[in-house]
């Protein structure tokens, strides 16, 4: 095994070990921690990795392509004596780059002198302004019951098959700086957008692409595409290429970024698969132990900062393997992200879309982005009556099973014609149906109006008299 | 200064390894790499020493020096700690921010608390006194109205031969001056204590006094004692921040140190900026002015994670030592256990269950034996309660983290996803939770309010089972083919339910419940049941009391009713006497 320093760092020729993606390479000194690699082949090939652990001597190499055709005599690796970083400019807007953030649509490198960590760094709790702008999604189950705000994680909980991409493209298209129901609609700064695909087939990169086309988007637009048929290890670095892109453009340019991110769920194999290669003590199902601390560093890259007016919301996307909400993506991400929207295969099935189960959907920063001044005043008991509503629906559903609907109270009848109303007419909306939040707050009243008076103890009397249009007159 | 003592010849991730063991103890505090990182070590053998680094630790190299202190890790204790926001190894955040911006990079050092700033002081001991550990010397005054007592270090005694005029000082300076044998000792208002350490104290004392939350599941059918132990898991969603974040906003405790271990960035950020704004309901003085805030995110270091709940817990028990009460929120101690885990699994320690390390159980039962009632080295009685949130994966109480936390604490809120998915918040399941500290507490209600607490509470309860039970039948017949009785629990269960288990924290009436209100509001629903009861029986319809009024008024009282004006409950107590009297002359 020689040794020689060339220009920009040590070169080793020669490897130890080769395992999966996982290199161990001997005879280097003084190598860094987490610092990048470049590995030629025998052929002459390029190829980028990463330290993922260093001895005297010793280093092991994370190879994020994979280490197929590498051999351990032809094999030359130069350590590069730093992190990965990655240039960021403002015309990235409008490109498409690979998983590690080389551009693959024929243009040139972005030109830039500005070079970041894609790790990035914590945000300091002291700088961050905690969020309260809602954003309008034009959509009744986000906007009334699950409302986004400006720097706010946000993912979609789904399954494979569902329409979790056309939710996120028309999330995407529709979404706006939401305002005061009754004011006029103003124009809104645009969205950057910043999407990174990890592992998923390439028609639904296709998918995005042609969707952000159509809405006009694709000059705001910057694609980083780590597809099915990439290097897995690659994907461990696509949405941190991504982060760093859109903290970039809203830390220093001051825009107001959105990122979507699917799909997480082969970011987390992508994860386990270099964990088990490498012999790490698994937690749950395989997963490594680190996997919550791994995830929060990349959902808590969201939010918005005291020095800057931009702001990055996020949008992952997880299929949930067998639809089960207690597997370790959904779960951890669950804890991490501020809320989650999950979408549901007897909606689905019944036609509904977007099939947002609203029981399990969640957005924890809605309290602080609604209500008066933001929304409509009546909004956050509105919406708490429309759940308790629609969850006392689901306990009568379960009873008319048994018993027979016609057995059923009259007041609990019409629980039920009010829960499927509730799904045909405010969960289900059109593809291109943009709802304004006027709208959406309408036709829950509509829907609540179904109800006998005294049932809705979650609103006020005052805002009964002014919205209730029932013909119940009883209490 | 910290010299050299050892050379990086391993690095993975927080944990690296060094040569040149001889010259550094166990949990010694030592510098790591050029930028002298923090670290601590946590193992030696033969010439080998490995550390755990509170900061990233990428772009290190092996071959880089460590550096010895001679010190275990420590915090600083004094004035100013309050109104404070640390990581979890005491670095304070606004002086990061202030010097790096708005990201946390590495090697940020500052003091802990400020060396400028002077605080008025006044001596409260005399030349010639003897003292110890724990006397109290003099106090300054770390907010308006905050008394912070100096106290002698708990390892310090002798004789006074100097004390320091009433003046303002700065943390450095003497403020008195201890004679021990030959040596005379200056003393200033600043300590240091090993936080890995528990702080001394002369005994324990019974708990038997509730820490009142305002959060009527908690202190009317769960309450936990003061320097008692609770713990809150809870799948993802269904409540463990905002209910710590109540805890922390209207407890009577006089101190709250509250740990963000391992939780959101935003949830500090919604702390620092509300904090400020809201009243503490019994001093009037804003919140803020008696909490303590360590933030060490889920992105932030693991590391520091760790450390977080030792650095915490000793600054809790600090202010114990003063006489006050404390109460501690830990957020969530299933990051810190994880930490445990993933720091244990760098040192490819043999796991236990799930992979955490053997010693999970042993850690655990360590932090929450810090807890307690006790009777100070100085005589005064002070208390640190504390609160740990628990994230079991999948919402799986089986799980280690759950199950060892349950041996250690007497008080266990269980958080259920389905009365969240419900909205029914705190979503705090009342058949699962339980409460070792009721019997303990009986005598403070029945002193505070004149009431017979325990019985309400236990007839409460009832209904509430009796209502599991009965539902059950309800599944499969529906309701209508239960008896008018049995129909009654299940109403004034509702209303036990809806009026009083419930309670909206973002709701400016309901977010706090005064402990007289409390006991109204369920006195008045026992009231509602035994008259409904007495009624339905002679014959009467269960929908005539389903539909009365009086009771979505009831369900209203929670909100509607501020603690302010309770009596406005005697008001509601007349609407049942009255809308019940007709239905009574009507089936009599
Ligand atoms: N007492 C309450 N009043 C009103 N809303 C509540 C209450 N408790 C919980 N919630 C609602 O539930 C949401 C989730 O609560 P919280 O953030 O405390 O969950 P958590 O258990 O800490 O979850 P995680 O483990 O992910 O941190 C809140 O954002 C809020 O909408
Ligand atoms: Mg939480």
């Amino acid at each position: 095994m020689s040794e020689a320093t060339v220009l920009g760092g040590q070169e080793v020729v020669g490897v130890g070990r080769i395992e999966g993606p996982i290199m161990v390479v001997e005879g280097a000194a003084n190598v860094s921690y987490d610092e990048v690699v470049e590995i030629q082949d025998s052929k002459g090939n390029l190829r980028r990795g990463r330290v993922l652990e260093v001895g005297e001597g010793v280093a092991v190499v994370q190879v994020f392509a994979g280490s197929t055709g590498l051999s351990i005599d032809g094999t030359r690796v130069r350590f590069l004596g730093a992190t990965l970083h990655m240039p960021v400019a403002e015309e990235m807007l409008g490109r498409i780059f690979d998983g590690l953030g080389t551009p693959i649509d024929g243009g040139p490198e972005p030109l830039t002198d500005v070079y970041r960590d894609v790790n990035g760094q914590p945000i300091n709790p002291t700088a961050r302004i905690y969020p309260r702008d809602y954003i309008q999604t034009g959509i009744s189950t986000i906007d009334g019951v699950n409302t986004l705000l400006r720097g706010q994680k946000l993912p979609l909980f789904s399954g494979a098959g569902m329409p979790h991409d056309q939710l996120a493209a028309q999330i995407v298209r529709q979404a706006t700086l939401g305002r005061v129901a009754g004011a006029p609609q103003t124009e809104g700064e645009e969205f950057a957008i910043v999407f990174a695909a990890m592992g998923v087939k390439n028609d639904v990169a296709d998918y995005f692409r042609k969707s952000f086309t159509e809405s006009g988007a694709l000059t705001r637009v910057a694609m980083f595409l780590n597809l099915a048929d990439d290097p897995p290890v690659e994907r461990i670095v696509t949405p941190r290429a991504a982060l760093t892109l859109a903290e970039y453009l809203a830390y220093d340019l001051g825009k107001h970024v959105l990122v979507v991110l699917t799909d997480m769920t082969n970011y987390g194999e992508a994860l386990r698969q270099i964990s088990n290669v490498r012999g790490e003590v698994p937690s749950r199902k395989g997963y490594p132990g680190y996997l919550y601390s791994d995830l929060a560093s990349l959902y808590e890259r969201t939010g918005r900062i005291r020095t800057s007016q931009g702001s990055i919301t996020q949008i992952p996307i997880l299929t949930m393997p067998n639809d089960d909400m207690t597997h370790p993506m959904p779960d951890l991400t669950g804890y991490i992200t501020e809320g989650q929207i999950v979408l549901g295969r007897e909606l689905y099935y019944a036609g509904v879309y977007p099939p947002v189960t609203v029981l399990p959907s969640l957005s924890r920063l809605m309290k602080d982005g609604i209500g008066k001044g933001r929304t409509r005043d009546d909004h956050p008991r509105w919406g708490a009556q429309l759940y308790a509503g629609y969850a006392k629906t689901q306990d009568i559903r379960a009873l008319a099973s048994v018993i027979g609907e016609e057995e059923l109270s009259e007041v609990d009848q019409k629980y039920l014609k009010f829960g499927r109303a509730f799904e045909r007419e405010f969960v289900n909306q059109a593809f291109t149906e943009n709802r304004t939040i006027e709208r959406t707050l309408e036709i829950g009243w509509k829907l609540l109006s179904m109800l006998p008076k005294g049932e809705l103890t979650r609103v006020t009397l005052d805002e009964i008299k002014q919205y209730y249009k029932g013909d119940d007159a009883s209490s | 200064m910290a010299n050299e003592v050892g050379k990086i010849t391993w690095i993975s991730g927080p944990v690296v390894r060094a040569r040149g063991s001889r010259h550094v103890g166990m949990l010694e505090l030592v510098e790591v790499g050029e930028d002298r990182l923090v670290g601590e070590v946590i193992g030696l053998k033969g010439d080998q020493m490995t550390v755990q680094v509170y900061e990233e630790t990428a772009g290190m190299q092996t071959g880089a020096p460590i550096y010895g202190t001679g010190l275990p890790l420590s915090v600083e204790l004094g004035p100013g700690l309050m109104q404070s926001i640390y990581d979890g190894v005491q670095r304070p955040l606004p002086l990061i921010e202030q010097a790096v911006g708005s990201f946390i990079t590495r090697g940020a050092r500052f003091d802990p608390i400020s060396r400028e700033k002077k605080w008025k002081y006044t001596p409260k001991a005399n030349v010639g006194d003897e003292v110890k550990g724990g006397t109290i010397l003099g106090v300054a005054m770390e907010t308006d109205t905050f008394e912070h007592r100096v106290m002698v270090h708990p390892d310090d005694k002798g004789a006074l031969t100097w004390v320091a005029p009433a003046g303002e000082y700065t943390v450095n300076d003497t403020i008195a001056k201890i004679k021990t044998g030959k040596e005379e000792k200056s003393v200033t208002m600043l300590q240091r204590w090993p936080v890995r350490r528990p702080r001394p104290f002369v005994q324990r004392r019974g708990a038997n006094i509730p820490l009142i939350t305002g959060q009527r599941i908690l202190d009317t059918f769960f309450p936990v004692a003061k320097g008692g132990a609770a713990g809150i898991p809870g799948p993802f969603g269904s409540g463990k921040t905002v209910t710590q974040h109540s805890i922390a906003k209207w407890a009577d405790a006089e101190v709250i140190v509250y740990i963000g271990c391992g939780e959101r960035g935003n949830e500090m950020t919604e702390v620092l900026q509300e904090f400020p704004h809201l009243v503490d309901p019994r001093s009037g003085r804003p919140l803020m002015e008696r909490t303590v805030l360590i933030a060490n995110t889920s992105n932030m270091p693991v590391a520091a994670r760790e450390a977080s709940i030792y650095t915490g817990i000793t600054i809790a028990e600090y202010y114990r030592d003063m006489g006050y009460h404390v109460a501690l929120m830990a957020d969530s101690t299933s990051r810190w256990a994880e930490a445990l885990r993933e720091v244990s699994g760098r040192l490819e320690e043999m796991p236990a269950e799930e992979g955490y390390p053997a010693y999970l159980a042993g850690r655990l039962a360590e932090f929450y034996e810090r807890a307690g009632y006790v009777e100070n080295l100085n005589g005064s009685q002070g208390s640190v309660s504390v609160v740990g949130a628990v994230s079991p994966p999948g919402g799986d109480f089986s799980e280690p983290v759950t199950q060892h936390t349950k041996r250690f604490i007497r008080c266990f809120w269980a958080l259920d996803k389905s009365l969240a998915s419900a909205r029914h918040f705190p979503a705090i399941n009342w058949l699962d939770s339980y409460s070792e500290y009721i019997e303990d507490v009986a005598n403070w209600w029945r002193e505070k309010t004149g009431k017979d607490w325990l019985g309400m509470r236990t007839k409460a309860m009832e209904l509430l089972s009796e209502e599991a039970r009965l539902s059950q039948i309800v599944k499969l017949v529906g309701p209508d083919a239960l008896p008018y009785a049995e129909r009654m629990v299940l109403e004034t269960s509702r209303l036990i339910r809806e009026g009083i288990l419930q309670q909206n924290a973002t709701d400016s009436v309901d977010a706090y419940s005064s402990v007289e209100k409390q006991i109204r509001l369920l006195e008045l629903v026992l009231y509602f049941h035994e008259r409904g009861m007495a009624i339905v029986k002679r014959g009467a319809p269960i929908n005539l009391i389903h539909d009365l009024p009086v009771v979505d008024t009831i369900i209203r009282a929670k909100s509607s009713v501020t603690n302010e004006e309770i009596d406005k409950l005697d008001d509601i107590q007349k609407m049942i006497d009255q809308q019940m009297g007709q239905l009574d002359a009507e089936y009599r």
